[in-house]
């Protein structure tokens, strides 16, 4: 559509994840790394999954409308069962890593705190997957035309964008209550972490109802997002300690001394 | 250059004249949801001569605009006052294709482009977009000569051409040549963009985008300036425009040597026709009346003549001469005139001993022919009887065919034709045949609709293509006959004694000529007279004859394997004796030139029966002198050049109001600043917000 929607919807979808990196990761060099790795290995997860979906295209070859969406379901299932199977492995991967730096480092403690590896672990998944959402509609959204021609709704790049917008802290929380869960073994977790990026993606199928698909996206954020951060440590009386800036008083009563 | 040593050029670098992309894999999907292309289209190029650049012009990224159908001329001004979402893309039926509308939009601020609708059937009352004095300036009458035929004072050739390929507009003009696409525009149009019981039409609204963009400006001089100073100084030359050339196609029916010059004493009368033809857009150039009748008509009285018994013994030889690019200033036969009196042609003007010219044939009154001459140059005491004798062997030779020959009065000009270049060098005795006997009969002069339906080709319903093409049409039987009287005159003008009435042009062979130069040239009679490694010169659409600048056109490949064909001889070589005759000496062999050709299939196989084709078809450069000489700004010589360009094409698609761009940036800014601040927010807190009771201050976050 232009210039001007390009950037609009490259910030609404980006704009959290960019305000999270320069806050958070910028500065810290490790957690770069593993954020990278983070999107590496999602990367690597959607190759094999967009490979099987490929073969059993051909191997399936109809031009039929129905069944080439029947076969799209079926790839986008196995893709999110890909894409958690490989958040599994990250999560072992990153212990195996975690043993490695502390036999290396001379530090005494673990340089790197499990919640802190969720956390970067699932914004690199969640920004490799927005990436991917989002990158092919921004490039067609520089040209003049809008979408609308052949009967999709005009407001497709916007709604594109907000849907990435929602996936990417999504990813987050998913990141940050599966770490959690499989350090607990508590395996009801990932199980449910599973059905609801299930959930997500099948809503957007749902598409161009937008409200159909938009609004349970956010929905299912927002209840993530809770319980993401009780997991986190989070409290409903450490919340209100910030809001009501009591927060000094809060650590100067709890100083024991050592 | 020699039949056998001709290159096939493919388009020169830098110009893009077909997509490059396939058909099925062009855009990712997103990019297919936006656009719509509009793949059959022609458009309208930049062409430039000594002081004009003509045509039209786009932006760099092409120029977009709203889509408003004018079907009626109360539609246009909506798109000149009073639309409210500027600028238009106006969508034109072809029957308001007028000079007068063109003006109109040519004034406004408001058009950012023009797709014409092509009109079926062609608009009733005619359409020239040629001049009405065509190429004035470069005949033979000039303040010097005949000043009173000069600028078409005497007669007005063209009465119906109004001028509009020669205008200057500076937004892009592209033709829609099917009508399905024209639908789905105008259905776009339908659903979005009417305005509704008088209120202004809302967002989104659907918009077309033309890209055209041409490299040359202002005139030949310019362009070819900036293109010699790139060739000279830059390591990747970037031309901006290249002369329109080609090549004529010329036989003799005595062999000549074509390497070596005839004996001054021999006598040549020279027959020739122009094969190319023009319209307002590029490539579009049907041409039926205007150049296809006229050397169709010529290559049959050329087979007519070499299958008379006796002419290898008539005195005088006779010249078939096919100009290429008479259209643009007479560029074929202003190159033959130069190379004759430069001594680099085989035959000098001194052995010209007459002319005789097809102009416009096919749209006889009642069956009347007339003779044009030039009453200038006929005042000469030589040249009176010897012109007078011309039309003598002319009458003469159509009594007895449905032909009636009349002279059109003493003191008219010559009409627009290759004989007046010819005049220019030399006062030579010659005849111009035509239809019409002041203005054109022709009222598609030079425009898309001079197509087979204007020279009345009629097929009845429900033919298979092998029957079309062996059907013989009344416009066919028409052209024969005129075919028989040429080929007897020139029998008689040669010096021929015998009886004429044997010489007979074939009408079926005329008929098949023009089903493969006016509708379909992949056809099977085609297929079997070309070589065998040219498969891409025959296609399925209708052929087009514009000279174009790569070098042989199809239209020139066509007639000269057609005259090959039909003034040659089959002989028994083998493929190497064929392909390589110099290999095997004998004097003969130098007069002829020989073709391989690959025959036509067997009913029952697949494969053909080549053979070897000995003929005299010879072609020769068909550039203008004034490119060889350097003198781009010329008015002796014609300069025409063609823009180059990189990308053209047109697609439509719906735009969305400036209103929901400004909302999606600042929605999109707003989120950047809110998630900045809360994430800044949250990180400071962190310590506080993620410690559980009993961590103390030392929580590794």
């Amino acid at each position: 559509m232009t210039t001007a929607v390009f950037i609009g919807c490259s910030f609404i979808a980006f704009g959290p994840v960019l305000a999270l990196c320069v806050c958070t990761i910028a500065a810290e060099p490790l957690s770069l790394v593993f954020l990278i790795t983070g999107g590496f290995f999602w990367l690597v997860s959607l190759l094999l999954s967009s490979l099987v979906w490929f073969i059993a295209v051909q191997i399936g070859g109809s031009n039929n409308a129905s069944v080439k969406k029947n076969f799209l379901i079926f790839g986008v299932v196995f893709s999110v069962l890909l894409q958690e199977v490989f958040r599994f492995a990250y999560y072992k991967l990153l212990k195996k890593a975690n043993k490695g730096l502390m036999t290396v480092s001379q530090e005494e403690t673990i340089p790197i705190s499990v919640r802190q590896l969720s956390y970067v672990s699932g914004l690199g998944f969640g920004i490799m997957s927005g990436i991917f959402s989002l990158v092919n509609i921004l490039t067609d959204s520089l040209g003049l035309g809008s979408a609308g021609i052949y009967g999709d709704s005009p407001q497709y790049f916007l709604s594109s964008a907000f849907m990435t917008l929602a996936i990417v802290p999504l990813h987050v929380f998913w990141g940050i209550v599966f770490f959690d869960a499989c350090e607990k073994k508590k395996w009801w977790a990932p199980a449910l972490v599973i059905l609801s990026h299930l959930l997500v993606s099948g809503l957007t199928f749902l598409n161009p109802q937008y409200d159909g698909s938009l609004v349970p996206s956010y929905i299912i954020m927002m209840l993530m997002g809770t319980w993401a951060f009780f997991t986190a440590g989070g409290s409903l009386r450490n919340l209100k300690l910030c809001l009501m800036c009591r927060d000094k008083d809060f650590l100067l009563a709890n100083q024991h001394p050592r | 250059s020699s039949f056998a040593h001709q290159h096939f050029l493919v388009g020169v670098e830098g110009r893009v004249d077909l997509p490059l992309s396939c058909s099925f894999c062009w855009g990712n999907s997103v990019e297919r949801k936006i656009y719509i292309p509009l793949n059959k289209t022609a458009p309208c190029v930049r062409l430039l001569n000594a002081t004009h650049q003509i045509g039209c012009q786009s932006s760099m990224n092409g120029d977009t605009g709203v889509i408003h159908v004018v079907e009626k001329a109360q539609d246009l001004k909506w798109v000149l006052t009073d639309g409210p979402h500027p600028p238009y893309m106006v969508l034109l039926e072809g029957e308001l294709f007028t000079r007068e509308l063109m003006l109109q939009l040519k004034g406004s601020s408001r058009i950012s482009g023009l797709a014409v609708a092509i009109s079926k059937p062609s608009p009733a009352q005619g359409f020239s977009p040629g001049l009405k004095c065509p190429n004035d300036g470069f005949g033979v009458y000039s303040n010097d000569y005949g000043p009173q035929y000069a600028h078409c004072n005497w007669t007005v050739w063209n009465p119906l051409g109004n001028g509009l390929a020669y205008e200057d507009f500076s937004f892009p003009i592209f033709l829609l040549e099917d009508a399905n696409e024209t639908q789905v525009i105008k259905q776009c149009y339908q659903d979005h963009n009417l305005p509704q019981n008088g209120s202004v039409p809302e967002y989104p609204l659907c918009a077309m985008q033309l890209f055209a963009h041409m490299h040359a400006v202002t005139n030949t001089v310019t362009c070819m300036r900036r293109s010699s100073l790139q060739t000279a100084f830059s390591l990747n030359p970037e031309e901006v425009c290249d002369a329109l050339s080609d090549y004529n196609v010329w036989s003799t029916l005595k062999p000549i040597n074509a390497s070596s010059k005839i004996n001054p004493v021999d006598e040549v009368i020279i027959v020739a026709t122009r094969i190319d033809s023009h319209s307002f857009f590029w490539n579009v150039a049907p041409g039926a009346e205007s150049a296809v009748a006229s050397f169709v008509t010529h290559l049959a009285a050329a087979e007519a003549l070499h299958k008379v018994p006796d002419v290898q013994m008539l005195p005088r030889n006779i010249m078939f001469t096919f100009f290429q690019g008479e259209t643009f200033d007479y560029i074929g036969s202003s190159r033959m005139v130069y190379d004759m009196k430069m001594d680099k042609f085989p035959i000098r003007l001194d052995n010209i001993h007459s002319f005789l010219e097809l102009s416009q044939v096919a749209l006889r009154n009642s069956s009347v022919l007339w003779v044009h001459t030039d009453p200038v140059s006929r005042r000469n005491e030589s040249i009176q009887p010897q012109v007078e004798t011309l039309v003598e062997a002319l009458i003469n030779s159509s009594v007895g065919a449905n032909v009636t020959l009349q002279e059109v009065g003493q003191s008219q000009p010559l009409p627009p034709s290759s004989f007046q270049r010819f005049l220019r060098a030399k006062s030579i005795p010659g005849v111009v045949l035509a239809d019409h006997r002041t203005s054109f009969q022709n009222r598609y002069y030079q425009s898309m609709y001079d197509t087979a339906e204007n020279i009345l080709m009629k097929y009845p319903e429900g033919l298979s293509p092998e029957e079309t093409l062996d059907y013989v049409t009344d416009t066919a039987k028409s052209l024969a006959e005129v075919a028989t009287v040429v080929a007897r005159a020139l029998y008689q003008l040669a010096g021929g004694t015998g009886n004429t009435s044997a010489i007979q042009a074939d009408p079926r062979m005329v008929s098949r000529m023009l089903y493969g130069f006016l509708i379909k040239t992949n056809n099977s009679w085609f297929q079997s007279i070309i070589k065998q490694d040219l498969k891409g010169l025959l296609g399925d659409e209708l052929p087009q004859h514009y000279i174009a600048v790569t070098s042989l056109v199809n239209t020139t490949q066509l007639v000269q394997y057609v005259l090959a064909n039909l003034t040659g001889t089959v002989v028994n070589f083998t493929k190497e004796e064929c392909l390589n005759p110099e290999k095997t000496p004998n004097p003969e062999k130098e007069m002829y030139v020989y073709t391989w050709v690959q025959g036509s299939r067997d009913p029952n196989s697949t494969s053909r029966v080549p053979f070897c084709v000995q003929s005299t078809v010879h072609l020769t450069k068909a550039a203008s002198p004034a490119f060889e000489l350097k003198q781009w700004g010329s008015t002796e010589y014609s300069t025409w050049t063609e823009s180059r360009w990189k990308d053209i094409r047109a697609r439509i698609f719906l735009i969305a109001s400036k209103e929901l761009e400004i909302i999606t940036l600042v929605v999109g800014i707003a989120i950047l600043i809110l998630s900045l601040l809360a994430t800044y927010f949250i990180n400071a807190k962190a310590h506080v917000l993620f410690s559980s009771p009993g961590d103390g201050g030392t929580v590794a976050y």
